[in-house]
């Protein structure tokens, strides 16, 4: 090994580069040392997780299904001014099109697409396929007025060459309640279709409601888990600890056996002589059901964050109060509960996230009107195959998450998340 | 708070009992639900109420016919045999990958943490309906929706985020000399994880695998896009339960799941004593 002669006044490593070289690349090695066990992870995570919801998502924005079945007749569209009716070869070349046996598969697709943007738009297209096999001969513009006149209607041609376009916005516009005129412009859906808002809305209030009765049911029990010798606290943390370890649908069932009309608060309260025999309160399969279930649900959600804070604040800071002169309603409010802040929007915010997203309680406990905004993506996966509608409802959810989690990091720092 | 202060006045004295009294309704509202159907599931008769027999405590009220009857029916156990299969698995691969990462996500030269971090616990976040969807499309297009494998992978992904939590936590509080220590003594990287980074991070290594055994064994929503007939699991089996013929065999089910609860709930709580007790926080 050769010996380190140079005398430059640099330090030098035992193989002779330079030290703060050898450190650095130390360093380097260490870094890439570090990210090489997330790897795996990271990869799993990204391969089975992230990329399905992306794909998912893309879903929203892609409709290829009208240029897949009609690409020719959608490329002379494309030079098609929008005043008059499109000319004879635009007809013919849709006639042919039409008649493509091979193309069977996608004009069923083409027409539920164009479906979405008008209704009654599948029914004219299943209408016009069977019929025009048998219009051999031109004119084709003739034989498709005559088998719907429809086909007259320059709206109707407009419609094609908006669906045209591979990318669109329109499961966007339809979720908040919107749509795009056939000349393009965007205009609100008539007022019977306007659902989407209104659920969005309904779906953050509850989550409001709920984090709002979270926090006037959690702040006591945490202030007493608190502030009670650590024997005791330990004992009654089960009442919190054990709810939250139980399943979530044991719960969900167990609230339906409370709450039915014939349940057993149903019975204590005709019991008590407070509600008739005839008259029992209807508390479930309506929102009351899905706002006790997940406030039940959530409820630990709050404690822990909050009695983790609580058990932090020095008891002096009270006694300190009271010596000074403060009675305790506002020791409580000056000195406690200002300490405790962090606690409450730790806890609020993992609430609401984990509320604006239940979907299992309200399906089961919620009834018609105590649906939330997962029910109608899970009914337009399953039952509607609206699944760009779904994928844009999916889309605009799972930014409002993204948002909320954004600000808890803010606050709370991800890092610091604590179980149990 | 602990007790009333003997110079209390009589206000005080009211507020100190008021408050009690309070958080002992709270404490009832979150436990009530979890007890009240445990002696439904003895119900003798196929009603979700009590009996007048029942609160007269005759003893030809109470039967164990709902528990005889899971027994009895092969779709309850094949789907509590799924529930097993779908969560050991699911957990052994979370807690392998989770454990690891977290080794990784604890080291102070970590790059770009909080953004792995985020991506990391992006399971957790997003709503279970989103999860549920994506995975129901790419699942179907490579042929792995009604598979065991697609639910297994599904539920690692979900379980890993708590694995990573709880890990990065117990890591915490380790000590990096301890590895320096073997390292200079001459011990491979591999041995001086066996044998003396695992021994003391196990507890929450432990306790990160019963998060990802539970959110696995209580998972509902991605179950119901994924899993076949074939694959059904417990809370697929109570949902369709709930929701067709409701019968007190669901408050059978339900008491043997608040049973298994109760008993990772002791699991954990043995756990975070040895974990205190191994970092020096309480004494032993």
């Amino acid at each position: 090994m050769a010996a380190v002669t140079e005398n430059d006044g640099v330090m030098r490593a035992a193989d002779g580069t330079p030290l703060k070289q050898a450190l650095a690349r130390a360093t380097r090695m260490n870094k890439i040392r570090a990210f090489l066990l997330t790897t795996p992870l990271l990869a799993f995570i990204l391969v089975t997780f992230i990329l399905p919801i992306g794909l998912m998502l893309f879903r929203s924005v892609s409709a290829p299904e009208v240029v897949e079945a009609f690409p020719k007749t959608i490329a002379i569209l494309k030079e098609w001014d929008g005043e008059d009716l499109p000319g004879e070869e635009t007809y013919a070349m849709l006639a042919t099109e039409m008649s493509d046996r091979d193309n069977r598969f996608n004009l069923g697709k083409a027409g539920t697409r164009l479906n979405y943007i008008e209704s009654g738009f599948r029914s004219l297209m299943n209408l016009t396929v069977r019929r025009i096999k048998r219009a051999e001969e031109p004119p084709y513009k003739d034989a498709f007025i005559k088998i719907d006149e429809r086909w007259g209607q320059v709206d109707t041609w407009k419609t094609i060459q908006l669906a045209g376009d591979p990318y669109t916005i329109r499961a966007y516009l339809n979720a908040l309640d919107l749509t795009q005129a056939p000349s393009g412009e965007i205009v609100a859906q008539p007022e019977i279709k306007q659902i989407y808002v209104t659920l969005f809305l309904r779906t953050i209030w509850v989550s409001l409601g709920v984090t709002a009765a979270c926090i006037l049911l959690a702040y006591p029990i945490s202030y007493l888990l608190a502030t009670l010798p650590a024997g005791t606290a330990n004992l009654l943390m089960i009442f919190v600890l054990l709810p939250f370890w139980t399943s979530l649908l044991v719960r969900t069932t167990s609230w339906i056996v409370l709450l039915q009309t014939n349940g057993v608060i149903n019975d204590i309260l005709v019991w008590i002589g407070i509600v008739g025999d005839e008259d029992r309160i209807q508390m479930i399969y309506n929102m009351t059901g899905t706002f006790i279930a997940m406030t039940h649900i959530l409820l630990p959600f709050m404690v822990l964050p909050l009695y983790s804070v609580m058990k932090t604040i020095p008891k002096d800071h009270m006694r300190a109060a009271r010596s000074l002169g403060a009675n305790p309603a506002i020791a409580f409010a000056r000195i406690y509960m200002p300490q405790t802040v962090p606690g409450v929007g730790a806890g609020s915010i993992l609430v609401f996230i984990l509320a604006i997203g239940y979907y299992i309680t309200p399906a089961l406990v919620g009834g018609q009107d105590g649906q939330l905004i997962s029910n109608i993506i899970e009914y337009h996966m399953k039952k509607s195959l609206n699944w760009s509608l779904a994928a844009a409802l999916g889309g605009i959810l799972l930014a409002g998450v993204l948002a909320l989690y954004w600000l808890y990091n803010r606050i709370v720092g991800i890092n610091n998340m604590k179980l149990g | 708070m602990s007790a009333i202060p003997s110079y209390a006045g009589p206000l005080e004295r009211f507020w100190y009992y008021a408050f009690r009294f309070l958080c002992g309704v709270i404490f009832l509202f979150l436990i009530s639900p979890i007890i009240v159907m445990i002696p439904l599931s003895f119900n003798a008769e196929p009603y979700f109420t009590f009996t007048p027999e029942m609160l007269a405590l005759k003893s030809e009220a109470f039967s164990l016919r709902w528990y005889q009857d899971i027994l009895d029916n092969d779709q309850w156990l094949h789907s509590m045999k799924n529930s097993f299969i779908v969560g050991i698995a699911a957990t052994f691969l979370a807690t392998s990958l989770g454990t690891i990462a977290a080794l990784g996500l604890s080291r102070s030269e970590m790059p770009y943490r909080t953004l792995i971090m985020g991506v990391l616990l992006s399971p957790m976040i997003v709503p279970l309906i989103i999860t549920a969807a994506g995975l129901f499309f790419f699942y179907s297009s490579i042929n792995l929706a009604q598979t065991y494998t697609g639910l297994i992978l599904a539920h690692t992904a979900l379980g890993t985020p708590f694995v990573v939590i709880t890990v990065t936590a117990t890591l915490s509080g380790f000590d990096r000399n301890l590895i320096r220590a073997a390292s200079s003594l001459g011990s491979s990287p591999q041995r001086t994880f066996f044998k003396v980074i695992l021994p003391l991070i196990s507890p929450g290594v432990i306790s990160g695998g019963l998060f990802a055994f539970v959110t696995s064994f209580d998972e509902v929503v991605v179950a119901l896009f994924l899993a076949g007939f074939e694959q059904r699991t417990v809370p697929r089996q109570m949902w369709a339960g709930i929701r067709e013929q409701i019968s007190p065999t669901i408050l059978a089910v339900a008491t043997i799941l608040v049973l298994i609860s109760v008993m990772l709930l002791a699991a954990m709580e043995i756990l975070r004593r040895r974990s205190e007790r191994l970092r020096g926080l309480s004494p032993s």
